[in-house]
């Protein structure tokens, strides 16, 4: 009891810690001993920070489908693309101004989630992922297929960087590219707090448990419904802007299927309905994906046998195995594992062994399966 | 004209390769509700298996006993790959559908970048004994021979499937379990030996796709299976969950319907098409053409 005591009072000054420590990474010339590709502050660790951060924010906001609202998108790619897209196809194009152009990255997610969302929530469970799934990969074969040419096709598109303000632009200036990366986070992370705590994110958390409960209650799954994915695109939204600005370039794998089915990784492998889940996951996914990647080419890497340097040549390989052994062993994430360490000691210290304590977790992956 | 017959038989050869992959999809989802979605790594990896296997000889050339030793051999590999699925991954899961689709969903990334990683993302060109590369002249129309192989092999697929699920006992388990799986449970049959045998069936047409897709495309790549996989959605949701005549009349329509406007119109215009006849069914006709109940 005390401890909890403890470590409830404790959280908030842990988590403010943690906020001061990540923005003053790029003034840190510490050493990383080969967990990042240089020193602390170095452009390319600090590029794989920033990436980390939009990842993070991005998985958060796909867990507000999946997490908090218990609905499976398989689209949620779209948005996050179409923010990337359209600034920089505003720019390129349309020979925009850089705010304009943000603005619209902005702005236009959450009115296509809109129509989209009206669409795909007149159906429910699977059909409701096909649905997204479809509409995302109608974006996709427009863009990879070459049928607006405007998208440049495979090659993306690339943000003329005359058009930048100068801290967007440039190697050295990429310490601004990861603080806007990591205030694109923590925005993120407190809107996704407030909205849960208020009385929309109550009925999404309802939703989850038990659709049909909550239409007899006399409200309406499908406005709310629609409410959680026009939000979360919006989230995702912010997200492609970040992405965009700091890669540079929008190019076409974030259209694919095969990137919203990454988002689910990293939710789950983090740990789903929990906020700092999400973004562990995240985190942890891009930090994965760039680092193995980046130690593929390097020379003990490559001495390997074929077999051997596929995790570090395939991060997806690696992710995709974690991912299989947290589903199997882990089932709330790795959020929760220290939580589920502690009450199964609790439960084996117990000597009545009738009382029946359940897991948290397990009740958690089966309300998440509720859907109708 | 001849375009248009020409166009017809290819569409048609290729809604045999969604039908055959589709048919596997769509019966595990009627009967235990879960979207097998490694069953598009199960097709990339028989791909490969079947491409390594015909070109095994000395010359590297192929001959028609290598491609048919290819196409059973990778049968068989879907159909292990299937089984192992089901009875390591997806049997500890039961009942919990959302469990079972994300494990499917880890195999499906997991195996496409083994795959990948394994053999490179360049595509592997699929030679073929002369008789099927050549081409027939169907009412003026010089019709690819591969095309006539794959509607021989999705009919007897069709066919096979159909009367086993009519005229055997697993066929009889299977469609009561599609109807109502709580009652054929409380009646002391264990539908779960309907599962592994779904999921088997599935790998080995998956398989059987495989080396088909790899000749039909002419070459094999990493990313195969997942080009198939989404059409092949398409084409179970169109046909309704659980009916294999649905899945084979969508198949029809979502092939030859995109094949036409692939040509007429421009490359990808008849994708478009495809991914927009599903939103239109799913908002129309939840059901499907066949189904029975709303998904």
């Amino acid at each position: 009891m005390n401890k909890q005591l403890f470590a409830r009072s404790t959280r908030p000054a842990a988590v403010i810690l943690l906020l001061a420590f990540a923005f003053s990474i790029p003034k840190l010339n510490l050493g990383t001993a080969g967990i990042l590709p240089g020193q602390l502050n170095s452009p390319g660790s600090l590029q794989i920070l920033a990436l980390m951060c939009v990842f993070g924010a991005l998985a958060l906001s796909y867990d507000v489908l999946f997490g908090i609202t218990g609905v499976m998108s398989f689209g949620h790619a779209l948005f996050f693309a179409i923010a990337a897209y359209m600034p920089a196809l505003a720019m390129n194009t349309w020979h925009w101004g850089f705010y304009q152009a943000v603005a619209l990255g902005i702005i236009l997610p959450p009115f296509v989630a809109l129509v989209v969302g009206a669409i795909a929530n007149r159906v429910s469970g699977i059909a409701f992922a096909m649905v997204t799934l479809a509409f995302a990969q109608a974006a996709s074969i427009v863009i990879s297929d070459n049928i607006l040419p405007v998208f440049g096709a495979e090659q993306g598109l690339t943000l003329p960087s005359g058009n930048l303000p100068s801290p967007m632009v440039g190697i050295f200036n990429v310490q601004y590219r990861y603080w806007l990366c990591l205030i694109v986070l923590i925005i993120v992370a407190l809107l996704v707090a407030w909205v849960t705590s208020s009385n929309a994110g109550r009925v999404w958390h309802a939703i989850r448990e038990k659709e049909l409960r909550v239409s007899v209650l006399g409200l309406q799954p499908y406005w709310h419904k629609l409410g959680a994915f026009v939000f979360a695109s919006f989230l995702a939204g912010l997200c492609g802007v970040a992405y965009v600005i700091t890669t540079g370039i929008a190019d076409p794998s974030i259209t694919l299927a095969t990137f919203t089915l990454s988002l689910l990784l990293m939710v789950v492998i983090g740990g789903s309905g929990r906020i700092s889940g999400a973004i562990l996951g995240g985190l942890l996914y891009e930090y994965l994906s760039q680092r193995l990647a980046g130690l593929a080419d390097t020379p003990a890497i490559t001495r390997l046998p074929s077999l051997l340097s596929v995790p570090f040549q395939q991060p997806t390989f690696t992710l995709g195995v974690l991912f299989i052994l947290i589903v199997f062993f882990a089932p709330g994430g790795l959020i929760r594992i220290p939580e589920r360490i502690r009450s199964r000691r609790r439960r084996d210290s117990a000597d009545d062994t009738d009382e029946y304590e359940p897991l948290p977790e397990v009740a958690d992956s089966e309300r998440i399966g509720g859907a109708p | 004209m001849s375009t248009v017959i020409l166009l017809l038989l290819t569409g048609i050869g290729l809604a045999g390769l969604y039908f055959m992959f589709a048919s596997g999809l769509s019966l595990i989802f009627g009967l235990m509700r879960v979207l097998n979605l490694a069953q598009g790594a199960f097709l990339t990896v028989c791909a490969y298996v079947g491409w390594a296997l015909a070109h095994t000889g000395p010359d590297g050339h192929v001959t028609t006993a290598r491609l048919i030793f290819a196409l059973v051999l990778s049968t068989l590999c879907g159909g292990t790959m299937g089984f192992i699925t089901e009875t390591v991954f997806i049997r500890p899961l039961y009942k919990r559908e959302t469990e079972q689709l994300l494990i499917t969903v880890g195999l499906d990334l997991a195996i496409v970048a083994l795959v990948s990683g394994l053999a490179g993302s360049y595509e592997r060109v699929l030679t073929l004994p002369t008789w099927l590369s050549d081409s027939t002249t169907v009412l003026g129309a010089h019709v690819p021979n591969d095309t006539f192989l794959t509607i021989a092999t999705a009919i007897v697929i069709f066919a096979s499937l159909t009367i086993g699920l009519r005229r055997t006992r697993y066929g009889l388990i299977v469609r009561a379990g599609v109807e109502n799986r709580d009652m054929v449970t409380a009646l002391g049959i264990d539908v779960r030996i309907a599962f592994t045998l779904l999921f088997t069936l599935g790998g080995a047409t998956a398989g059987l796709a495989g080396v088909l897709a790899g000749i039909y495309e002419g070459a094999v790549t990493p990313v195969l299976g997942d080009s198939v996989l989404i059409f092949s959605f398409i084409v179970i949701i169109i046909g309704g969950l659980g009916s294999l005549l649905g899945a084979g009349i969508a198949a029809l329509i979502v092939a030859v319907v995109q094949q036409f406007a692939n040509y007429y119109l421009r490359p990808g215009i008849g994708d478009l098409i495809a991914v927009g006849l599903l939103a239109v069914f799913l908002l129309v006709r939840p059901a499907g053409i066949l189904g029975r109940e709303r998904i």
